[in-house]
């Protein structure tokens, strides 16, 4: 909070609020479980999850890692905010990289599986390895159709995977925590945000999100109706062409798969106006991997996906 | 702006998450390609109209089957008010999502098919609506469309839910006409029903008054975390965190630690970096004590005047969610506030008939989606007030030992 709420009408803003129960997630969580750790892609809504963070333990430091996956097609910008933002708080950072997970075997790169979906195997792998018993995931309700049906404590079963026909009951803040051995709980502070209330709040807390957020000029070629980025790990198919656009990312994954959207909205203010307004999700204007199929998030999910 | 957390109700096709997408798409919080998937869906399958229920029916087995399994969360927000839908199965098979989704509710909205009137099921959703005091209700008369916007239809349903509703504990109810594949007085006025002078379903849920249903005066905060940096800046920091259940704290008030009995004073609260001058709910912050006393989670600080008796003897009304039915002697994990203990069950002392409210005494155990009145032993006192004055110092969760899935939720009864 930036000023000491003094309310005559002891009334929270809603931005308030969702703060106050993302905090009460984070402490419930790190009270229950043995061996947290927070799953950061260095994406908005993960630099929001440690803000938030920060604020539950403050002035101790975080009392878990910080989980990273590394696909090897991060965005460099993404790589330095999440840098950033370990060392200023102190943090423990594990990466689990999935060009080390081809290597060991561990998962299997056939040249046609994306990098987001040999995600799942270097992630399972890394929680068995380190015996993380909860994972703290930034997705959010409003993102997706599946995960509007998820619950702010999600079970995985031993082999990683959520069974969305069969969750837990979840009634007022009581979460429960009980686990067998192998399995391991997905924790979302952020359930109840929206992309805006994100923006919102980044704008209130002055937080610093990796630079690609803002507009700024890009070397891109289109593909599927999205702005990709041109590298040497996405090549331009014959018939498209590289051009110097202004575009900003709503979302950012792996680069091979987030599109960019076109947009000059280069401050806060100027995104929020330009979010309240537009007409296509962040993940339909953006993210390849959900337009395979209608159930593509779900079918991701059930696997062990975040 | 403020927040309005409401659930849907009622029986299976009723049309629960039609409405919600009828109040998504005219309040223009539906995106292009939502609507594009859920148009070609609908077009594939040979409907003659867009699906709307698509919009939330989001796993695939509800598309597959048509109905809703599991709670989902929608959102969308007005220049009046941020809205957080629960949008619930109506399917009995399913009743502990409809609970996961009510508990939480400021409102609940009830949908009654027109020409079929109070079912069972809508009677159940009802009932538990009650119980889990969510404190304002709508009664949605849905399908006028197939009755031809009948007056008589609406009146009849209206007064047998009246009837219905006096014996229970429903503070504020609106009942409004609807055609939710229409858009029936649901965002707009509707033409068909010039006999109703009542609000549309938006201008209700934008002005519905949620009086705090928040207590500012019994001070109640169970302790979550102990915050020990153990850094040199914070050598002897020691904060204990948690989220206001109750009350108004302040530095300088008397306050009393729970089960022990130990008091002090309030040094100061935190949230983040700042001191602030007073804390109340739902606001997760970090209080300090004056003094050293032995402070740990599943503690509560409460005023030296007013604290709940801690006890081990509840007393509680039970919606029991598993197959395998609740019996005397059996043994459970329970969940109060910050607090993990053991219980046994020692009684069941009723069942309660969702239809007609009759208190089944007869019984001897709770069956699946059956609601009773049961006592139980716990191995550490819980610190606890009724249900009725505090949502959250007032419900737990039964959990079963070896599965580790929740089978119950208790709401504490008066004078436990
Ligand atoms: N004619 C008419 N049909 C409606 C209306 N509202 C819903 N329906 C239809 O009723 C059927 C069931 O609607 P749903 O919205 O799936 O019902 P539900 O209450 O969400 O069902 P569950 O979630 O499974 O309990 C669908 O075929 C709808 O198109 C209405 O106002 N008029
Ligand atoms: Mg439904």
């Amino acid at each position: 909070m930036t000023a000491p709420p003094t309310h005559a009408d002891y009334q929270l803003s809603q931005l308030d609020q969702l703060e106050a129960e993302s905090i009460h997630i984070f402490r419930e969580a790190a009270a229950e479980f043995e061996k947290p750790a927070l799953m950061c892609s260095g994406g908005k809504d993960s630099i929001v999850m440690l803000r938030l963070a920060e604020k539950a333990f403050y002035p101790a430091k975080l009392p878990f890692p910080v989980l990273q996956i590394d696909t090897g097609y991060d965005f460099p910008e993404v790589l330095a905010a999440r840098d950033n933002w370990v060392k200023r708080l102190g943090a423990r950072l594990v990466v689990a990289s999935v060009e080390e997970a081809i290597k060991n075997g561990v998962v299997v790169d056939d040249g046609k599986t994306s990098r987001n979906r040999l995600q799942i195997g270097t992630l399972l792998d890394a929680v068995e390895k380190e015996g993380f018993t909860a994972l703290f995931g930034g997705g959010r309700r409003d993102e997706e159709k599946a995960r509007a049906k998820e619950r702010v404590y999600s079970h995985r079963d031993d082999f990683g995977q959520w069974d969305p026909k069969n969750q837990r009951p979840e009634l007022w803040g009581l979460y429960n925590g009980r686990l067998h051995g192998g399995e391991h709980m997905r924790v979302f502070p952020l359930s109840n945000w929206t992309e805006l209330d994100i923006w919102h709040y980044i704008g209130r807390e002055q937080i610093e999100i990796p630079s690609i957020y803002y507009a700024h000029e890009r070397q891109v070629f289109k593909r599927d109706g999205m702005w990709f980025t041109e590298s040497e790990f996405n090549p331009c198919k014959p018939g498209e062409e590289v051009v110097t656009k202004v575009v900003r990312f709503r979302t950012v994954g792996d680069l091979t798969l987030t599109g960019a959207v076109e947009s000059d909205a280069d401050t806060i203010d100027k995104i929020i106006d330009e979010i309240a307004v537009a007409r296509v999700t962040e993940r339909g204007a953006t993210r390849g991997d959900d337009r395979f199929s209608e159930a593509a998030m779900e079918d991701r999910k059930k696997e062990g996906y975040f | 702006m403020d927040l309005l957390r409401f659930a849907t109700a009622g029986s299976v096709d009723d049309g629960k998450s039609t409405l919600i997408g009828r109040l998504l798409l005219d309040s223009k919080s539906i995106f292009e390609d939502q609507l594009e998937a859920v148009e070609a869906t609908s077009h594939s399958r040979g409907y003659d109209y867009t699906d709307l229920a698509l919009l939330t029916d989001g796993l695939r087995s509800e598309r597959e089957q048509g109905i809703t399994i599991d709670v989902a969360y929608r959102y969308f927000a007005t220049p009046a008010r941020k809205f957080i839908i629960a949008d619930t199965p109506g399917h009995i098979q399913y009743t502990r999502n409809m609970v996961t989704g009510a508990s939480t509710a400021d409102l609940g909205l009830v949908l009654v098919d027109a020409r079929q009137g109070l079912t069972e099921q809508s009677r159940r959703h009802a009932v538990l609506l009650s119980l889990l005091r969510v404190p304002h209700l709508v009664l949605a008369i849905n399908k006028m469309d197939l009755v031809d916007w009948s007056e008589t239809v609406y009146e009849r349903i209206h007064e047998e839910f009246t009837q219905f509703a006096t014996k229970l504990a429903i503070p504020d109810l609106t009942v409004i006409p609807i055609s939710a594949l229409k858009g029936d007085n649901v965002v707009t006025r509707s033409e068909n029903t010039p006999w109703y002078a009542g609000p549309t379903l938006m201008h209700h849920l934008e002005h519905v008054h949620v009086a705090s249903d928040r207590d500012l005066v019994d001070t109640r905060f169970p302790v979550q975390y102990v915050v020990r940096p153990k850094s040199d800046d914070f050598h002897d920091y020691r904060g204990y965190a948690g989220q206001v259940a109750g009350g108004v704290l302040k530095p300088g008030d008397e306050v009393v630690v729970l089960p022990s009995g130990m008091t002090s004073t309030i040094e100061g609260i935190d949230v983040f970096d700042q001191e602030i001058d007073e804390a109340f709910p739902p606001m997760s912050v970090t209080i300090r004590l004056a003094d050293d006393v032995d402070v740990s989670r599943g503690d509560m600080i409460a005023r030296v005047k007013n604290a709940p008796q801690p006890s081990q003897d509840i007393d509680a009304m039970v919606c029991w969610m598993t197959t395998q039915p609740l019996r005397p002697r059996q043994k459970l994990a329970i969940k109060h506030t910050t607090r993990m203990g053991r219980a046994l069950v020692k009684d069941i002392q009723y069942r309660l008939d969702v239809n007609t409210l009759h208190r089944d005494q007869d019984t001897r155990e709770l069956g699946l989606n059956e609601i009773g009145r049961v006592q139980l032993r716990t191995t550490v006192p819980l610190l606890c007030d009724p249900y009725s004055k505090n949502r959250t110092t007032g419900s737990f969760i039964l959990i079963d030992e070896a599965t580790g899935v929740t089978v119950g939720a208790g709401m504490i009864n008066t004078g436990a």
